[in-house]
């Protein structure tokens, strides 16, 4: 008996190791920025840090679970858009802001079946599928808003649990990431996602429904897009049509990137992904106290995804070599 | 007609006339086969002989298009993989159906795994019974927590092996299990296979290419070509060169035509 609980050491350190790598680079720049700039500890500037990381932590939920399945969603921004207004609208319908919330996530969740079955039954690469779902959901939303910003419904309780109080929506994005961490360590739906990712056809004959777990996983993702728009537009107080966009879906798919999910399929972690968010919200919240603009800082993004990717590959490859 | 059901039931699979079209492409013309419990089949044929699509049948992936399975002498219409799989029928296919960015106890529970009360996925468990059953199927892994990635093609086709194995496989049917290996781990699965055949209880279905090989770990063998059956019997009956006189006659005979 002795054996086996000292194999499975060996092999829980195998997997700390790949976020313990982005968590030194978290540490090290949370200190850096700590250092060099007084303000950066302070309440208010944790606060707008936390508001930063956590959309991109909640939608890269998502998408790390669609690409360790093998695909991705490139709308998942737009449909962050979309909910709110469903949302809004309910309310303005007199159908009150439970429905409203409920109905809003509901058209999130056919719009992942949309791009699940478009892409699974139809064989088109969700690259396509997505691409083509984010015009079509953007133009829909900017048609029934006809192009302005609401506001957001609900009275200061509502609003303060859903994202507006001061942590509340980081404290949301937490609770999301550490349910998805057991989903996908400790459930039979992760790990049939590694399988469907890592080799589809032997996933297939051993009797897992491949196309059901791609279907989930786009579902999945688009809810926590929903859900996502639903807690800023608490957060801001104003629903806008043009919100969240291609923008937070690079954000989120590069968190998840940065944190250690192969873009190939077959391996990723949710631990990672808030890891991966952390370090770009750092960043961004440091280079803006330092005064750097935003142009500065979409090179920097770019070149901390190239620079993980590599590191990625060439761990991965240290790994394999090293043990042959 | 009582003789004829017993004799099926000695059986451990029967497949009668099994005939398969896609569209206007026959690929398998009328094919018999039978194995015995405890027997080692052997089939042999080049590509596109109808060897894949007669397992694919077997192990209820494919509906035939005409003919009949009898499992242990009960006439059977596999409706999908699982209802073949409830009825003790397991395939390793080439591919071996391994997930290679898993732990070896992962994929050896793949699709079946084991979970406590609550729905969590029984990771100690598994990882106990994964090392327990290699142990006793008599597979030497460094350790059930090494990804399948980093094992080499003998150890992973002695895991998918031992996988089916451990279901409780009735009837195991292998897809080139020697395929792409070392004259060393081909001797490793050949005694594993051997070991299992030993046991008594287990029937063995090869799809073979290597005729030697076959001959060796065979009971029977079977040889199909262009859709057919061209030759059936005890291996020990048999040879290489009579095979390959067979295979050349064939060939021949298909040309002229």
């Amino acid at each position: 008996m002795s054996q086996p609980i000292s194999l499975r050491r060996h092999g829980s350190r195998l997997f700390a190791l790949r976020e313990a790598s982005i968590l030194v680079v978290a540490i090290l720049l949370f200190g850096y920025f700590a250092i060099s700039n007084d303000n950066f500890l302070s309440g208010a500037n944790l606060q707008t840090l936390s508001q930063f990381i956590a959309p991109a932590a909640i939608i890269a939920c998502g998408e790390i679970m669609l690409l360790i399945c093998g695909e991705i969603d490139l709308s998942v921004g737009q449909v962050f858009a979309l909910a709110p207004f469903i949302m809004a609208f309910s309310v303005k319908a007199g159908l009150g802001l439970f429905i409203g919330i409920v109905l809003a996530l509901l058209v999130c969740a056919v719009v992942g079946l949309i791009n699940g079955g478009i892409t699974v039954l139809l064989r088109v690469p969700s690259f396509v599928t997505t691409l083509g779902t984010l015009f079509l959901i953007n133009g829909f939303t900017l048609t029934i808003s006809r192009g302005y910003p609401v506001n957001t419904p609900g009275g200061a309780t509502i609003a303060n649990i859903f994202g507006a109080e001061g942590y509340s929506e980081f404290l949301w994005a937490l609770l999301i990431v550490l349910i998805m961490h057991a989903v996908l360590r400790h459930r039979r739906w992760g790990l049939h996602t590694i399988a469907v990712g890592g080799n589809l056809t032997g996933a297939t004959e051993a009797g897992i429904n491949a196309a059901r777990i791609k279907v989930g996983n786009f579902v999945l993702t688009s809810v926590l897009g929903g859900v996502t728009g639903i807690l800023e537009a608490f957060r801001i107080g104003s629903t806008d049509p043009l919100a969240g966009g291609t923008n937070i879906m690079f954000l989120a798919v590069a968190s998840g990137v940065i944190g250690g999910t192969s873009l190939a399929g077959g391996s990723g972690t949710i631990i990672g992904g808030l890891l991966g968010a952390t370090v770009l919200g750092v960043l961004q919240d440091g280079f803006t106290l330092a005064g750097i603009n935003a142009f500065t800082f979409d090179m920097i993004i770019g070149g901390a995804i190239l620079i993980a990717m590599i590191a990625n590959i060439r761990v991965q490859g240290m790994r394999k070599g090293g043990r042959r | 007609m009582s003789a004829t059901v017993n004799e099926t039931a000695a059986d451990a699979l029967r497949a009668e006339t099994i005939v398969k079209s896609f569209g206007a492409v026959t690929a398998l013309s009328g094919v018999s086969l039978h194995v015995k419990r405890g027997e080692v089949l052997g089939i042999l044929g080049d590509n596109g002989a109808g060897k894949s699509t007669l397992m694919k049948i077997i192990t209820g992936y494919h509906k035939p298009t005409a003919g009949q399975l009898y499992v242990r002498g009960e006439a059977v219409d596999l409706a999908s993989v699982d209802h073949a799989r409830a009825l003790g029928i397991e395939c390793v296919y080439q591919d071996l159906a391994l997930v290679n960015t898993l732990p070896i106890y992962h994929n050896m529970f793949l699709n079946r795994e084991l979970r406590t009360p609550f729905g969590m996925l029984d990771h100690r468990t598994m990882r106990r019974r994964a090392a327990e059953a290699l142990e006793d199927i008599g597979v030497n892994v460094p350790s059930v927590d090494e990804e399948v990635e980093m094992l080499s093609g003998g150890q992973r086709q002695a895991i998918a092996i031992a996988r089916a194995v451990y279901s409780e496989a009735k009837i195991l049917l292998l897809d080139e299990p020697l395929a792409a290996m070392g004259a060393r781990e081909a001797g490793l699965i050949i005694d594993l296979i051997q070991r299992q055949r030993a046991r008594g209880d287990i029937s063995i279905i090869m799809i073979m290419h290597n005729y030697a090989q076959t001959l060796e770990i065979a009971d029977r063998v079977m040889l199909m070509q262009h859709g057919e059956v061209t030759f059936s019997g005890a291996a020990r009956d048999t040879s290489v060169e009579e095979l390959l006189e067979i295979v050349r006659r064939e060939y021949r005979a298909a040309r002229a035509r």
